[in-house]
């Protein structure tokens, strides 16, 4: 990991709230992170923790209404994305930030054929022609190792397999060279031969092609193998941020502690059961006044009732959201 | 795609001669009377011979062998050597379906009466389908917004309201209240006889189409908007529709090239099965504004127990109908890649 270098995108006190018909649900609270030049971050955490609404709100993805992105500063190249209108935003979109999503099934056009789908981003943003998208086009298809490739450009997206749909999905995010790739959990929903295959695939194009990538999952163990840091987020915030090592061997917050637990060993007692952690994430109405794991959390204290924790310095590099320290058994001194 | 059609269109035959057979045998159930349009002084023996005339003596099934060779044979001939001005084997005395009423061939009649039909009621699906479409996507576009809400209520009221309601009203307004020398009043009957020569011919032939068009066009694009727009609605939330976002496209682009091409495709299907409903005239609405159309023919032919007639008409729409669905059919595997036939 290239350490101290220029971070490509910084992302400070970002809120998004969805209008809904129960009232607004705070789905991202005073979310801050930078992202450095080349650096593979992971975000994990639970379904509903906010991953996916904080990556799309960067960008504007998300649709409005209900989704609004009420305060926080998103600064990639030097401006702020969240202020830009939407044309410039599409400027960028597809062509210097990319994306991935969790579903290739479903995340190409079935009524186009995949030289279609990975020609419009080229002739859009980089100003070629078809011919030349078309060459382009191979090359990205033998760059994410689709075989054939030039045969297969005339194909469409149901004569792949999900395997394959993922790649040209990669191929498609990765068409103008962009510097930060965004990928929402793009293995969850692919079989684990595949998902290995995938992550082969990032891993490589990562060292060719130098552009930072943002990892959103919830496997702590494809994120072991990957990251270089980690982001852990809970009830819409970010309740963790260490290096991919550290987090593992000393996690600082209570959540991640437990969710460390729940993985599975696959040495040792074979009657013991999967480790889970008791109760649900909460639903925010409102931004939370108070801790929003005290539910769960096994050393919840007086304190976490009253007040919010923000994240604090707890290493070299990490920080964490928590009263509690969890080396020491007790509540840190404020 | 070719062999599919090709099978697909062997197996109409069989059912094609299936239905034929059904509305020939609901017909002979049919309790009327050809000679009951005749003058009461007419007795009863030679009303009998009448009827013996027409043929009406004989067995059902020799009646229906003999439709058969009629429509499936003779009217081909015909055809051929109409247009090569050939005589082909027994053209002289070749029988060919004959009107009770009229004794013309209902053939002719039919060739009579289409023009007037596909300009009017052709002529209200294209309208309708050219206002339906913009519209469903805009509503789908912009759901619930005022534009979508006006969409809704005329699509209700174009629904809800029948066309003999809608066509009179029409009327009322367009040609009683409005007096005759004003721009706005429009003919309330349909004249065939009108031949357009010159500008101003050409526009009285749009005034007296304006009002049917326009009542059977409101009827067609409340149906077609409303399946245009549930179709786009489907597609807005698709994943691929963030994709195409994501990477950058122009709101038009995503919109008008990756979700309208999906969602016109089960539009496409329903636009292709409803063309046999043009053909079969808007019986209702071309009875209000006096279109002498193919719907006309038929209920005449109806009024009359004009028996060969409505056989035959009511045959051709089956065939229509049959078609249609072929076409229809293959539509779908042109525009879904998905869909394979072999």
């Amino acid at each position: 990991m290239p350490d101290g270098a220029q971070p490509v995108l910084d992302v400070r006190d970002l809120n998004t709230v969805f209008q809904t018909r129960g009232g607004e649900v705070h789905a991202v609270n005073h979310v801050s992170f930078d992202l450095k030049k080349g650096e593979l971050l992971g975000v994990v955490g639970e379904s509903g923790s906010g991953k996916s609404v904080t990556m799309m709100s960067l960008i504007g993805l998300l649709p409005s209404p209900p989704a609004e992105v009420r305060r926080g500063e998103v600064l990639f190249d030097g401006r702020d994305l969240l202020k830009m209108d939407a044309d410039s935003l599409r400027d960028i979109r597809g062509a210097r930030i990319g994306f991935v999503f969790q579903d290739p099934m479903t995340s190409l056009n079935p009524v186009f054929t995949v030289g279609f789908q990975l020609r419009e981003p080229l002739m859009r943003h980089m100003g070629m022609n078809k011919r030349q998208a078309n060459a382009r086009a191979v090359e990205l298809l033998e760059l994410v190792g689709i075989p054939d490739a030039k045969q297969r450009l005339k194909d469409y997206p149901h004569q792949f397999s999900g395997g394959m749909r993922q790649r040209v999905m990669i191929a498609i995010a990765l068409a103008c060279d962009p510097e930060v790739l965004i990928a929402d959990e793009p293995t969850t929903a692919l079989d684990v031969t595949i998902q290995a295959q995938i992550l082969e695939l990032v891993k490589e194009l990562r060292h060719k092609l130098g552009m930072a990538i943002v990892w959103i999952t919830h496997d702590l163990g494809v994120i072991a193998g990957i990251a270089d840091r980690v982001m852990v987020m809970y009830g819409g915030q970010v309740v963790e941020q260490a290096p991919v090592r550290e987090l593992f061997k000393n996690p600082q917050h209570p959540y991640t502690a437990a969710l460390l637990e729940t993985i599975p060993h696959v040495r040792g007692d074979r009657a013991e059961r999967l480790k889970v952690i008791e109760g649900q994430p909460p639903i925010l109405g409102a931004i939370p006044t108070a801790c929003p794991f005290r539910h769960r959390c096994p050393v919840a204290f007086d304190r976490c009732k009253q007040e919010n924790p923000a994240r604090m310095p707890v290493g070299d590099g990490h920080d964490a959201a928590c009263f509690y320290d969890l080396a020491k058994g007790e509540p840190r001194d404020a | 795609m070719l062999n599919y059609t090709i099978r697909r269109l062997m197996f109409t035959i069989p059912v094609l001669l299936f239905i034929s057979f059904i509305i020939f045998l609901l017909l002979d159930l049919a309790p009327n009377d050809p000679t009951g349009n005749l003058p009461m002084t007419i007795p009863p023996e030679v009303r009998e011979k009448i009827r013996e005339s027409l043929g009406l003596g004989q067995p059902i099934h020799v009646r229906y062998f003999k439709w058969c060779v009629q429509f499936f044979v003779n009217e081909p001939l015909n055809i051929i050597d109409q247009m090569f001005g050939t005589c082909t084997w027994g053209c002289e005395d070749r029988l060919r379906v004959q009107s009770w009423a009229t004794r013309s061939p209902v053939v002719d009649l039919i060739v009579e009466r289409m023009p007037q039909t596909l300009w009017v009621v052709g002529m209200s699906y294209v309208v309708g389908i050219l206002i339906a479409i913009p519209i469903g996507v805009i509503s789908a576009y912009r759901q619930y917004s005022w534009f979508d809400q006006a969409g809704t209520f005329v699509s209700m009221v174009g629904f809800s309201v029948p066309t003999f309601f809608t066509g009179v009203l029409m009327i009322v307004i367009f040609s009683v209240m409005i007096p005759t020398d004003s721009w706005f009043w429009f003919p309330s009957i349909y004249d065939t006889t009108h031949k357009v020569t010159d500008l101003a011919s050409f526009g009285f032939q749009i005034r007296q189409m304006a009002m049917p068009v326009f009542v059977l066009a409101l009827y067609n694009a409340a149906q077609i908007s409303r399946f245009m727009r549930a179709s786009m609605l489907d597609n807005l939330n698709q994943d691929y529709v963030r994709t195409a976002r994501a990477k950058g496209m122009r709101e038009r682009v995503v919109l008008l090239v990756h979700v309208l091409r999906n969602s016109l495709i089960p539009v496409v299907t329903v636009i292709a099965l409803g063309v046999p409903q043009v053909f079969g005239g808007a019986i209702i609405t071309e009875q209000v504004f006096k279109v002498n159309g193919l719907g006309q023919l038929l209920i005449i032919g109806i009024q009359g127990a004009d028996i060969p007639l409505v056989q035959t008409l009511t045959f051709i729409f089956a065939v229509l109908i049959v078609l249609f669905n072929l076409i229809a059919d293959i539509l779908y595997g042109i525009l879904d890649p998905r869909i394979r036939y072999d």
